[in-house]
């Protein structure tokens, strides 16, 4: 019982405190709307005008898109995109038939190392589309739809950096980190933490599914880890929030 | 195919009834499926709200209940549920809710519908409230062949049948011109068409099948004795008469040749003889080590050989595991060869020490009498003597013939009984009529300290002298215990000390074994409480039977257990007694010594289930155990 009186207060607490965040971040659709009107790409026009949501949208109406994408590194300006998956969902359900993947040409040739990090050999890649040939059809996938990636920094900053390359523009749209959310959870304080001795926890994709019970899958691929971000958020939305929660508490 | 839809398919493909689907099949549903994740306490399905889709665990775990709010069932990864309101009216009527953070796939409707009407195993489990322990069970039993197949099939030619009054010397041609080693002798006495062995020939005469005459009985009864070739067939013939049903499988025709050592067996439509099963028949069906085994140990002329062959029964276990046996088989087989060391060690020290002085009985108790035996098993014998027993005249015989067969057990492997329970112990080897006695003195005044240790005196089989002693036992014990509910209570009261290892929300417990590692002990915890509480129900109704199968088939004719618990415990009981099985075959092959010590995180996750699933049908038995036999208090004793 006081356990759940004390989970139910955290839960508000926590709200309390977003809201105060979630005004920074209210102003994307007044983002997405000027990039649309001043892009010169017909494909970004498209996407900047599906817009996006009211902030105030509760999380549970919103339409979402798990986003997953496997680089040849981890530096935006060396290394580049070989594969992309999406998967659409919303709280209530994902369905597997939605779900959209590409292999992707990179800039530069591989690095042996990372080829067998993703099970894509140098030929499968060669013969694969470039970033400009596949770029609209994957912001069609995104139109309308809230992105939810795990870990904001790789999937922000490689379609930035492809779009900076390929289409000479910047594609920043807002995201749903369930990284961050994960790290609120579990680093908040992290000098407390260390006082009163716990290790700090994984916030890898995979750790962080354990701790809701949530199946192992086999990890490294992009579709698979955008299905696996998909219930990760599921997941998450459920044991921390509410289904109303506003979606401007969520996104960066 | 996407590799996230392998994924699922993958782990759906392990899963009954998905695991009948083709390929095809069951692309089609990976490809389909749609996903939500449960926190623990949240509902899946409320009462009456439409249901459109079939639900799968794919990880976690969730309560059905009914209408009134009572738990109906828990169901884990790869359980599906809300198919049969989907079959009905689509309606939900056993509310579902996630008592661990759950992750669902759903299956649409219509998909459902066509599977069903695709797959007819898919259908039959949906259809009949499929249930995965006796799916599994049943596969394991498919994929033997000696245990599927009938024995007809072995049956080439009609019997060599001759009336009884014929000379013996016109059956020996007709033998030599039919080239057969065995005739069946008919006559025409008897109590019409419905007594014993009766039954209508072809030509519509009603015949009793009176016995049998081989070729050795030609050479042992007739020649020899240097009788006639004029005397009448019945006076020469065997009349101890073992048959088969002729829907029998080849294997247990094969075990009552074995254990009963003769090598024809007449086999029988309903009551007429269709034909004669010969042991050769059955060696050419099937050469396998095993029954190599058993029969060279009685054709092995001292100690000697017998250790040397004793050397060969943990292989020849090895080698029924892996030739897919289910543990029934297993269990009999190695029962069959522990009493076959018995008979041929009691041959050997008969022919020693001189023929015995009183008729006596020799049995085998605890697993071997159930036929239940591993490669795992102590020696468990009593003797019964004759009632004309004088400790002064006969007991030395006795005792050095007891001692014989012990020590020559444990010369092959088979280890001294820990708690003294072998015929060598003085207590353990009395005339019948102090057996009685014992019987009597358990059933009549249980303490249940007492039955503790003399439990196993309720499972006990016959090995070699007199058969009738052992009967007068068993007929004793059908009699007495159904009678006395006290002695039930106290034998359900020790049945329940030992607990199946699961925790709350089917978490196993785990013990540590001899090397600190965490493990299940699939004896203890397993089987013998399964055996144990079999063992309870089956003394309630009188059963004379002993292998725990056996005793539940015999408990399934009264209504003793409520409908479905029957098959229930007999697909846990298999379930378990195979983990345990191929446990020890495992060591076996990678030369360590078994032990009935399961480590979990050696066990596949789909088995872990069926694990966790045959361990609570053991639980639910216990708690029904405790409630049909606990023991009348004294107010109720009074009246």
């Amino acid at each position: 019982m006081i356990q759940q009186w004390r989970q139910r207060l955290q839960k508000h607490i926590r709200r309390w405190q977003w809201h105060r965040r979630s005004r920074l971040v209210s102003e994307w659709p007044a983002y997405l709307a000027d990039r649309q009107s001043n892009t010169r790409d017909d494909r970004l026009a498209r996407y900047f005008g599906a817009g996006t949501m009211d902030a105030q949208t509760p999380i549970s109406e919103v339409p979402l898109v798990a986003l997953d994408i496997e680089t040849t590194g981890l530096d935006p300006a060396r290394d580049s995109i070989v594969s992309i998956g999406v998967q659409p969902f919303t709280l209530g359900r994902i369905r597997v038939a939605d779900s959209r993947y590409w292999t992707v040409k990179p800039r530069r040739a591989l690095s042996g190392r990372s080829v067998v990090y993703h099970r894509l050999t140098h030929s499968d890649l060669a013969e694969a589309p470039s970033f400009d040939e596949i770029i609209g059809e994957v912001l069609e996938q995104l139109a309308g739809r809230l992105v939810v990636v795990h870990y904001t920094r790789i999937e922000r900053e490689f379609l930035d950096a492809a779009a900076r390359h390929y289409l000479k523009e910047s594609l920043l749209f807002p995201l749903i980190d369930t990284m961050a959310i994960e790290a609120y959870q579990h680093r908040r304080l992290p000098w407390f933490q260390r006082l009163i001795g716990r290790r700090p926890v994984s916030l890898r994709l995979h750790p962080s599914r354990e701790r809701y019970n949530l199946p192992p899958y086999q990890a490294h691929h992009a579709l698979v880890d955008a299905l696996a971000t998909a219930e990760l958020l599921q997941a998450q939305i459920a044991r921390h929030y509410e289904p109303d929660t506003p979606v401007g508490v969520l996104w960066e | 195919m996407d590799i996230e839809q392998l994924e699922i398919r993958q782990h759906m493909a392990q899963f009954a009834p998905f695991e009948y689907l083709g390929d095809e099949l069951l692309d089609q549903v990976a490809t389909r499926v749609e996903i939500s994740y449960y926190q623990a306490g949240t509902d899946i399905l409320t009462l009456d709200q439409d249901v459109n889709e079939l639900c799968y665990v794919r990880s976690g775990a969730v309560e059905v209940s009914r209408r009134s709010g009572q738990l109906f069932d828990r169901l884990v990864e790869g359980d599906i549920f809300g198919y049969s309101d989907i079959m009905r009216n689509r309606r939900v009527r056993f509310p579902v809710r996630a008592i661990e953070d759950t992750l669902i796939y759903f299956v649409p409707a219509e998909l459902f519908d066509s599977l069903r009407a695709n797959n007819d195993d898919f259908a039959d489990f949906v259809e009949t409230g499929g249930d995965r322990l006796k799916a599994t069970i049943d596969q394991q039993r498919n994929d033997n062949q000696m245990s599927s197949t009938r024995v007809r099939r072995l049956i080439r030619r009609k019997p060599t049948m001759v009336d009884i009054q014929t000379p013996v010397g016109q059956v020996a041609r007709l033998m030599r011109e039919n080239n057969v080693t065995c005739v069946l002798v008919l006559s025409e006495e008897g109590e019409g068409a419905n007594g014993p062995r009766h039954f209508t020939t072809q030509e519509g005469q009603v015949r009793r099948l009176a016995g049998l005459l081989t070729d050795r009985d030609c050479c042992v009864r007739a020649l020899a004795e240097n009788l006639s070739g004029d005397t009448p067939v019945g006076e020469v013939m065997s009349t101890s008469l073992m048959t088969a049903q002729s829907d029998a499988s080849i294997y247990e025709a094969m075990m009552t040749m074995l254990n009963h050592n003769i090598q024809h067996l007449p086999i029988l439509y309903r009551r007429r003889p269709i034909g004669v099963l010969q042991l050769s028949d059955v060696m050419r069906y099937e050469t396998r080590s095993s029954l190599y085994l058993v029969s060279s140990i009685f054709t092995q002329s001292g100690l000697a050989g017998l250790v040397r062959l004793s050397g060969d029964v943990p292989l020849a276990f090895a080698r029924l595991v892996d030739e897919g046996a289910d543990a029934q088989m297993i269990g009999r087989t190695m029962a069959t060869i522990c009493r076959s060391f018995i008979r041929k060690l009691l041959e050997l020290g008969e022919a020693e020490l001189g023929p015995p002085p009183i008729p006596y009985c020799f049995m085998v108790l605890g697993s071997c009498a159930r036929d239940e035996q591993t490669v795992l098993a102590d020696q468990d014998h009593a003797m019964v003597l004759d009632d004309s027993f004088v400790p002064e005249e006969h007991d030395e015989y006795f005792q050095s013939l007891a001692r014989f067969v012990s020590d020559g057990l444990a010369a092959c492997s088979y280890p001294l009984c820990k708690g003294d329970v072998m015929a060598t112990n003085q207590r353990w080897r009395q005339p019948l009529s102090v057996w009685q006695g014992y019987f009597r003195d358990w059933i009549e005044n249980p303490d249940p300290e007492a039955l503790l240790h003399s439990a196993i005196f309720f499972d006990l089989g016959y090995v070699h002298g007199e058969l009738n002693m052992i009967e007068k036992l068993q007929a004793l014990i059908c009699e007495l215990a159904p009678q006395n509910p006290f002695f039930l209570a106290a034998m359900a009261r020790n049945a329940l000390n030992r607990t199946p290892p699961l925790g709350l929300f089917r978490t196993f417990i785990l013990e540590k074994d001899g090397q600190h590692n965490d493990a299940i002990d699939l004896k203890r915890r397993g089987t013998a409480p399964l055996v144990d509480l079999v063992r309870v129900h089956a003394l309630a109704c009188g059963s004379g039977s002993h292998n725990t199968i056996d005793r539940l088939k015999d408990i399934a004719e009264t209504r003793l257990l409520p409908e479905g618990v029957n098959d229930r415990l007999r697909y846990a009981f298999e379930f378990i007694s195979m983990v345990r099985i191929r446990h020890q075959s495992l060591a076996i092959e990678s030369n360590e010594s078994p032990d009935n010590r399961l480590r979990p995180d050696n066990v596949e996750s789909h088995e872990r289930h069926n694990l966790k699933d045959a361990f609570e049908v053991l639980s639910h038995a216990q708690k029904f155990l405790k409630f049909r036999y606990h023991a009348p208090s004294r107010k109720e004793r009074r009246r």
